[in-house]
């Protein structure tokens, strides 16, 4: 059901062709933050309204869209994205990895490999990964186009030397084709290797007004140093599924401090569920 | 047992039916209708109007009520209506020398060509609750006057003849239209601030008085009224009257000690606002005057009232709200690392572990 009202995916034409243009340029310059007219969108800056217009630019009537939050299908706001969707575009969506051509996600990479046929459109709430490192976008501006990003270098050695470990368990930097050095958006370190894919990948920042981009097969690295980058996750088997290499969620069970892991992907889950794999905690 | 939930949509759904509900309120009280919202809280209507860059007193007002009188709330609503709408082209400028003011006051001189008119203002009204409009709220009629004449000339004008202020040269270039470019530095100072935040406009504003990069400002002139706004039709060839709107405008006169390249002279601070927005507009004027320190030559006193990037970037309450709030959505995931990083740096520490709850 569309509004009658709106256009097709809500932005009209014009929008969407400055959006296109803004991600051609990403993608022709992978990892570089392109600044963007971004338009006030029906949701809050914040909540993923630069995913939303990089969506709305990319989808044609014939996709099938899926979204996702924390690598749920279900939480609220990822519900709120979908309806919406459905409500100005019309067009079909699922819950299915494999079933979807655009994919919206907020802090998660699906477990599931993705294909050459899919785009990967992130939500990102600060694209700067020197931000807070240099709250002035005009000097980080400069900082990437003089590729110094020595600052980076000594934030993460500084994390060894006082920690033994760098302190960076989410949105870890990384460098793109040895060239910029980019957010991944809030991921957690555990997806930062899954970056290098067959998909293309979209980035929208609508309130900070960038978008990023990088092509299929594009070299992504994380940030280190000689010793290696470590996908960390909870140590633990999936208590639903079992699966052994899925990012999991913590969940408090009862008040007495139970606890148990599960897939933080929900379709990777179900999917394993229904082909029968079962976890210690599965009813 | 842990089973995932499901049911997020309905959970929605019920939570806005009852938003609907505690909006109408008491079933027994009478509805408020748009229309009494745009006459009796118009002040509350010419900021949405303002901050919201619409000129459209009957959406604004529909907009309060649908926002349950939140009024960053109704801006939001009618930033995102705005935004579907096509841009048609750049108006004539509007000529504020021929506002009809219903309100002009000047702080630096006693009388002024055009007399100081107060207008509807709540200035010297001692501030007592009126009971009595708790009992009828009707007012008896105000005593009326002549109207001011056609064109009431600009004070700043006054000090201009004798070079005493900063020209401000015209220009009939069409500026840039900061809702359909991305804010980038330098920026559209003034667009940015007509359309800021009340409030946060007032703090920078009053932290510019208190001494963080201090330009003593007078105003010079304060005047609220309507004015035609006209666009030229490229058809036509010739300009025609498209709406009359209500506008707010200050000129602040700032101290200006000269500088290497420049005389002592008047300064200006600069506000035109959408409404009868006073507050606002003698906020955005200081705070103009403040960001202009580095094209005047003054030092930079590193108060935040002088960084442009500091106060341009965080004066849009929508920008703001939605990012502030953003941080109520889930974050399991990020959460979670954090969770797995703090036990891993506790355990290379040597944190005696507690008691491991059962899993």
């Amino acid at each position: 059901m569309t509004e009658e009202a709106y256009n097709f995916a809500y932005l009209n034409e014009q929008t969407k062709r400055m959006i296109r243009r803004a991600i051609l340029k990403g993608l022709a310059t992978p990892g570089y933050q392109v600044p963007f007219a971004s338009r006030e969108m029906p949701m809050p800056y914040g909540w993923g309204t630069g995913g939303v217009q990089v969506s709305a630019a990319t989808l044609t009537p014939e996709d099938t869209f899926k979204v996702i939050d924390q690598g749920a299908d279900d939480t609220t706001n990822a519900v709120s994205i979908r309806k919406f969707v459905e409500r100005t575009a019309g067009i079909a969506t699922t819950t299915k990895t494999s079933d979807a051509k655009v994919i919206q996600t907020r802090h998660r990479i699906p477990e599931a490999p993705l294909t050459e046929d899919q785009i990967l459109i992130y939500q990102v709430p600060i694209p700067e990964p020197l931000r807070f490192l240099e709250p002035r976008e005009t000097e980080t501006r400069k900082m990437h186009s003089r590729e110094d990003y020595g600052l980076m270098h000594v934030k993460l050695y500084e994390d060894i030397a006082q920690h033994g470990h760098i302190a960076t368990p989410y949105a870890y930097p990384v460098r793109v084709e040895g060239r910029y050095l980019m957010d991944p958006s809030p991921i957690p370190k555990f997806d930062t290797p899954k970056m290098e894919m067959a998909a293309i990948q979209l980035f929208g920042a609508g309130r900070e007004q960038r978008i990023y981009a990088l092509p299929p097969y594009t070299k992504v690295t994380p940030l280190d140093f000689e010793d290696p980058f470590d996908p960390s996750k909870a140590p633990h088997p999936c208590g639903l599924c079992g699966a052994e290499d899925a990012y999991l969620d913590e969940v408090i069970t009862d008040d007495t401090g139970r606890r148990m892991f599960v897939c933080s992907d929900t379709d990777y889950c179900e999917t394993r569920r229904e082909a029968g794999h079962r976890g210690k905690d599965a009813a | 047992m842990y089973v995932t939930v499901k049911g997020g949509e309905r959970a929605i759904e019920n939570a806005h039916a009852w938003l609907g509900e505690e909006r109408r309120g008491d079933p027994q009280i009478a509805a408020v209708s748009p229309a009494q919202i745009r006459e009796q809280l118009s002040l509350a209507v010419h900021r949405v109007m303002a901050e919201g860059s619409l000129y459209d007193s009957d959406l604004a007002a529909l907009a309060i009520k649908q926002a349950r009188g939140d009024l960053i709330e109704a801006i939001f609503l009618i930033r995102a209506y705005r935004t579907t709408l096509p841009r048609l082209g750049p108006s004539v400028p509007v000529d504020t020398a021929r506002m009809h003011c219903e309100r002009r006051i000047s702080a630096t001189f006693r009388e002024v060509p055009g007399g100081q008119v107060l207008g509807p203002t709540f200035d010297y009204t001692h501030w007592l609750v009126d009971f009595q409009l708790a009992a009828d709220g009707e007012a008896p009629p105000a005593p009326t006057a002549d109207p001011v004449p056609e064109a009431t000339p600009h004070v700043t004008g006054f000090l201009n003849r004798e070079g005493l202020i900063e020209e401000a040269p015209p220009s009939d270039a069409a500026p840039p239209d900061l809702t359909r470019e991305p804010l980038e530095f330098p920026a559209l100072r003034l667009q940015a601030l007509t359309r800021s935040d009340e409030g946060f406009s007032l703090g920078m504003a009053y932290s510019t008085q208190r001494g963080h990069a201090r330009t003593h400002a007078f105003v010079g002139e304060l005047r609220i009224g309507a004015v035609t706004v006209e666009m030229e039709i490229p058809e036509l060839g010739f300009a025609i009257e498209i709406a009359e709107i209500t506008l707010t405008e200050s000129e602040t006169v700032n101290q200006f000690q000269g500088s290497k390249t420049k005389p002592a002279q008047f300064t200006r601070g600069y506000a035109l606002v959408f409404g009868q927005s006073e507050r606002k507009s003698i906020s955005m004027a200081l705070v103009d005057r403040a960001l202009r320190w580095e094209e005047l030559g003054e030092d930079n006193l590193g108060a935040p009232a002088q960084n442009a990037e500091f106060v341009l970037s965080h004066a849009d309450s929508i920008q703001a709200t939605g990012f502030l709030e953003h941080i109520k959505l889930p974050h399991y995931v990020d959460f979670q690392s954090e969770l797995e990083l703090l036990r891993k740096l506790r355990r290379a520490a040597g944190a005696a572990p507690r008691q491991e709850a059962a899993e």
